[in-house]
């Protein structure tokens, strides 16, 4: 069962820290666009039946930019493309949102159309933080727009919040994730501000007044612990989510599984093979074929997508997909674990050809140097 | 032969670094049409990349060459070039002792400078006529009359007729030529006498095996002859003899008394040839080897190690022909906990040292890490056993030492007054004794100081450049040893002391060279998992400490669009940054921090 992405580029504004792939769009372009990805769907689906003999998506992921400017008719287009080659029921199929007002009939024709899962870039609280991260929305029309979900009958609502912005302190975070829970959401993904090269805010990294490095360990950890107060169970380095509201698209990433995407930017993982489209609208509608990107699937890179969840690398797990290739997790890989767990970076659970292991919020941290220690041990 | 000896001129050409000697010595060349020109390659003696590059003369070379004089006679020239290092002081005096006279060029803007005070003192205690040449006089700075005065006065030779030329513009350098006619005096020597032929420089070649460059001093050698070293006794039997000529070998049926030329006899090392020895012949040997012989002894030692451990085998084999090629060049395995497996060195001094190091690497490809150099330090136990020691793992438990010493130097500093100030701070930093100073003329001095050998070998010529904005020279000679109170000490990191950081120095340096030493290395040693202390001690007592802080984030918080690559390719960067590392216990030290701390001046 595979993952189906569908990226939509299009964004009525650049917010300064973003370096996704967006731009605005004129309604004629959203269209060619729409049937672009209408006719790649009806491809794809047609050559990996040909190949594969049957391939079915249980989750469907309208990734951006920001999916609603494509319009609820496109979408439902688009849904309802999906749906007859790919996906089964009971899929999940997650739209990202802003939360600006005047969503209700957007949400109603979503929810009709079969989405049954938003995620909401809320980002913070904090109308000055909302204003220097350049979104075009307040935290109070961010809750009507979760009020207007709930009306549309969306179960399943997802919101965003950054963490380590200019001049947060843990009481502003705070107020920024009770907000959320407040609003009763099911799942909050809590990321990291990364400046990225290209982008306004790394322009003007120095006069940001970004929090030091030990303060922004201080607000990921803290972050962690409330969150979990809240109910909210982090089940990844950067989602919390109620019981069984973990997203289930994305843990496919995490969990080395099959994933087909579709539009500029976008990445897929199919038959051990990674490729993606290039960053390019022109070339997309033009029809340029995806670029290979290496081999996927390896141990090295099973650990590294696993060890960012909270289930952790299963020595089991590792060991039937591995077994053939004459793979497995040596004791010297255990015992630098258990180094590391004395550490308080790792938990080792269960006993020895049953092993799992998972990093600590504090592991998490620092988990690229955790998993170097550990995969190098392989 | 086809020459009569007093139409033969063997000749060096001594002078600073940058007076122009290659210069010279290609423009003598193309005087006697030794090389058509278009063959030139710009300073045609200085063979290696690197003797090209830093501007300074390694090896001896030397070449044949025939020059039409005025008086309408053919002279043959035998130049033979002269290292310009005090490292390879030995090898200078042994390529003078070949010659009956020496071009001495001074820079018309610069005057005399160390290296060719010592140099020229070394060629007027063997003897040879000294020929001087005031060169570069086409500089707008150029004052050959002070330079001619200095001359006079420093030396002591008269100066009055010395050819003020230009080498590079190609100015007078007929009236060098001539001057070497008319000054240096044709060879003596007794082609019937047994043969002793002295060994000026010699290297390998893969086909006919090491090369000896020779001076003829009596007698006669043929192909087929039998020779015998005259150190080790051992026997060869010649395959051929000949002339070095600018571009080629030319093998001849004799070389004979007040001959410059070659011998190849199919020996398998430089170091059965070295500089300095005497061939003689096994029929008719000589009854006593030309004096002057010394035993190569190297006097600055360090660990060379590869990088990659794997390397250790094509390290090896490098070293094992660089040392075909270079008696000077010792080493022997050693084994560190730190790096591995690797090689204990010993060098002639410290440009010898970097020569190989750069050698190994551009040469041979090999990435190297080495480790402090350390000189010969001899220790008297409290059991009355004297012991010398290269390497600081060796050093004894201080409670058994009953005495230390350590190798002193006579050194020479040649600097315009002005710097005299910086200079004696300088010494004074490097437990320098004040012996003399002399003024030179009215703008520049001499300055005598008595130097431990251990101070000068890390960074003392860099020192001694910035602080004298490079106008300083320097030379100076071993002058016995001294007691001295020496410490080992020893750096760990995680509490496990790392042996390829330890090293012997005087205690008064201890305290500030440690503190150095651990803000340097934590400077170096990146941020890991776990926080890593780094201490210096003496013994089992602690001077100085610093501490790499524990990594507190390290983490790519967001997946855009399914990019696993991305996040791949991060942490497959942060691999290779890893794979350059040494695990040292549970500590990661990059290469760079091995060798910085070689360097502390700064």
């Amino acid at each position: 069962m595979i993952g189906l992405y569908l990226h939509i580029p299009f964004c009525d504004g650049k917010c300064p820290y973003c370096d996704f792939y967006s731009m605005a769009g004129s309604d004629s372009l959203k269209e060619e666009y729409t049937r672009r990805l209408e006719s790649l769907l009806t491809e794809w689906e047609g050559k990996l039946r040909e190949k594969e003999g049957s391939y079915k998506a249980d989750t469907l992921y309208f990734g951006g930019g920001t999916p609603n400017l494509l319009g609820a008719s496109r979408l439902a287009r688009l849904i309802e493309n999906a749906q007859k080659g790919f996906l089964l029921e009971n899929a999940e199929i997650t739209l990202e949102a802003n939360p600006t007002s005047r969503l209700d009939a957007f949400f109603e024709e979503m929810a009709a159309a079969g989405a049954n899962r938003l995620s909401l870039g809320l980002q913070s609280a904090h109308e000055e933080e909302l204003r220097l991260l350049g979104r075009r929305h307040t935290a109070r029309q961010a809750a009507e727009a979760v009020e207007a979900a709930r009306r549309a009958g969306f179960r399943n609502i997802s919101l965003d919040l950054m963490m380590g912005l200019p001049g947060q302190n843990w009481e502003m975070l705070q107020e920024s994730i009770r907000f959320c829970a407040s609003l009763e959401v099911e799942h909050i993904s809590a990321y990291l501000l990364k400046i990225e090269p290209g982008t306004p805010f790394w322009q003007k990294k120095s006069s940001l007044n970004l929090p030091d490095e030990e303060e922004i360990c201080h607000l990921y950890l803290s972050a962690c612990e409330e969150l979990e107060k809240l109910g909210y169970f982090q089940y990844e380095i950067s989602n919390f989510a109620r019981p069984g509201f973990e997203g289930r698209h994305n843990l496919k990433y995490w969990r080395c599984e099959e994933y087909l995407g579709l539009g500029p930017a976008a990445h897929s993982y199919l038959g051990g093979k990674r490729f993606y489209y290039p960053r390019d609208l022109e070339g997309f509608l033009a029809g340029n074929l995806p670029v290979e990107d290496g081999p996927g699937g390896s141990p090295e890179e099973f650990c590294m997508l696993a060890l960012r969840l909270r289930e952790g690398l299963s020595e089991e797990i590792f060991r039937n997909r591995y077994e053939e290739e004459g793979v497995f997790l040596p004791e010297r890989f255990w015992k630098e674990a258990s180094l590391l767990e004395k550490a308080g970076f790792c938990r080792i659970e269960g006993e020895e050809g049953k092993r799992v292991l998972s990093l600590t919020p504090r592991g998490f941290l620092v988990s690229n140097s955790v998993i170097l220690e550990l995969t190098e041990r392989i | 032969m086809a020459v009569s000896r007093d139409k033969i001129r063997n000749f060096s050409i001594i002078a600073h670094i940058d007076h122009g000697k290659s210069t010279l010595a290609d423009r003598i060349l193309e005087q006697t049409s030794a090389v058509a020109l278009r063959d030139m390659e710009d300073q045609l003696l200085d063979n290696m990349d690197l003797e090209r590059e830093r501007g300074i003369t390694i090896k001896a070379h030397a070449v044949t060459l025939v020059y039409h004089a005025k008086d309408g006679e053919d002279y043959v020239f035998n130049l033979i070039d002269t290292p310009g290092h005090v490292d390879f002081n030995y090898e200078v005096s042994r390529s003078l002792a070949a010659c009956e006279g020496a071009v001495l060029v001074v820079d018309a803007s610069q005057g005399i400078e160390a290296q060719t005070l010592a140099n020229t003192y070394l060629a007027v205690d063997a003897g040879l006529e000294i020929v001087p040449v005031i060169n570069k006089i086409d500089l707008p700075s150029a004052d050959p009359e002070k330079v001619r005065r200095e001359i006079e006065d420093v030396i002591g030779i008269p100066a009055d007729d010395a050819p003020a030329v230009s080498a590079k513009a190609g100015i007078h350098i007929d009236q060098v030529m001539e001057q070497i006619v008319k000054l240096i005096p044709p060879p003596e020597g007794d082609p019937e006498a047994p043969l002793q032929a002295l060994i000026f420089d010699s290297y390998y070649d893969a086909y006919k095996g090491v090369i000896a460059h020779v001076r003829l001093k009596d007698g006669t050698v043929h192909p087929g002859d039998t020779i015998r070293m005259m150190s080790t006794g051992a026997e060869f039997t010649v395959t051929e003899c000949g002339y070095m000529r600018a571009t080629k070998f030319e093998p001849v049926s004799e070389l004979s008394a007040g001959e410059v030329g070659y011998i190849a006899a199919s020996i398998k090392a430089v170091r059965d040839a070295t500089v300095g020895d005497t061939i003689t012949r096994a029929d008719n040997p000589a009854s006593s080897p030309l004096p002057g012989y010394r035993p190569v002894q190297p006097m600055v030692f360090c660990g060379i190690y590869p990088a990659d451990g794997a390397k250790y085998p094509d390290l090896r084999e490098a070293l094992e022909k660089l040392q075909l090629n270079d008696a000077a060049l010792s080493f022997e395995p050693e084994t560190s906990v730190a790096l591995g497996f690797g090689f204990r060195c010993g060098f002639l001094g410290l440009l010898h040292m970097e020569v190989i190091q750069e050698r190994l690497e551009r040469e041979y490809n090999l990435d190297i890490i080495t480790t402090a150099p350390s000189v010969i330090y001899r220790i008297t136990k409290t059991s009355g056993e004297v012991i010398t020691i290269d390497n600081p793992t060796n050093y004894p438990d201080p409670s058994l030492i009953a005495s230390a010493e350590e190798p002193m130097t006579n050194a020479h500093i040649y600097t315009p007054t002005e710097y005299v100030g910086n200079i004696m701070e300088l010494c004074q930093e490097r437990r320098g004794v004040f012996k003399d100073m002399t003024y030179i003329d009215s703008d520049r001095v001499d300055i005598h100081y008595r130097l431990p050998l251990n101070e000068i070998i890390y960074d003392f010529f860099d020192a001694l450049k910035s602080r004298t904005r490079g106008y300083a020279s320097f030379d100076y000679e071993l002058d016995g040893y001294e007691k001295s109170d020496l410490v080992k000490l020893d750096i760990m990191l995680n509490g496990e002391i790392v042996d390829a950081l330890s090293f012997i120095i005087h205690s008064e340096k201890a305290y500030s060279r440690a503190r150095k030493m651990a803000e340097k290395l934590k400077d170096k040693i990146p941020r890991q998992l776990f926080e890593v202390p780094i201490q210096a001690c003496i013994g089992g007592r602690i001077i100085a400490r610093e501490t790499v802080k524990a990594l507190r984030k390290d983490v790519l918080a967001k997946c855009y669009g399914g990019d696993i690559t991305r996040k791949k390719k991060l942490l497959e960067k942060q691999k290779e940054g890893k794979k350059r590392m040494r695990q040292l216990g549970t500590v990661e030290v990059p290469q760079e921090a091995f060798m910085s701390v070689l360097k502390l001046d700064e």
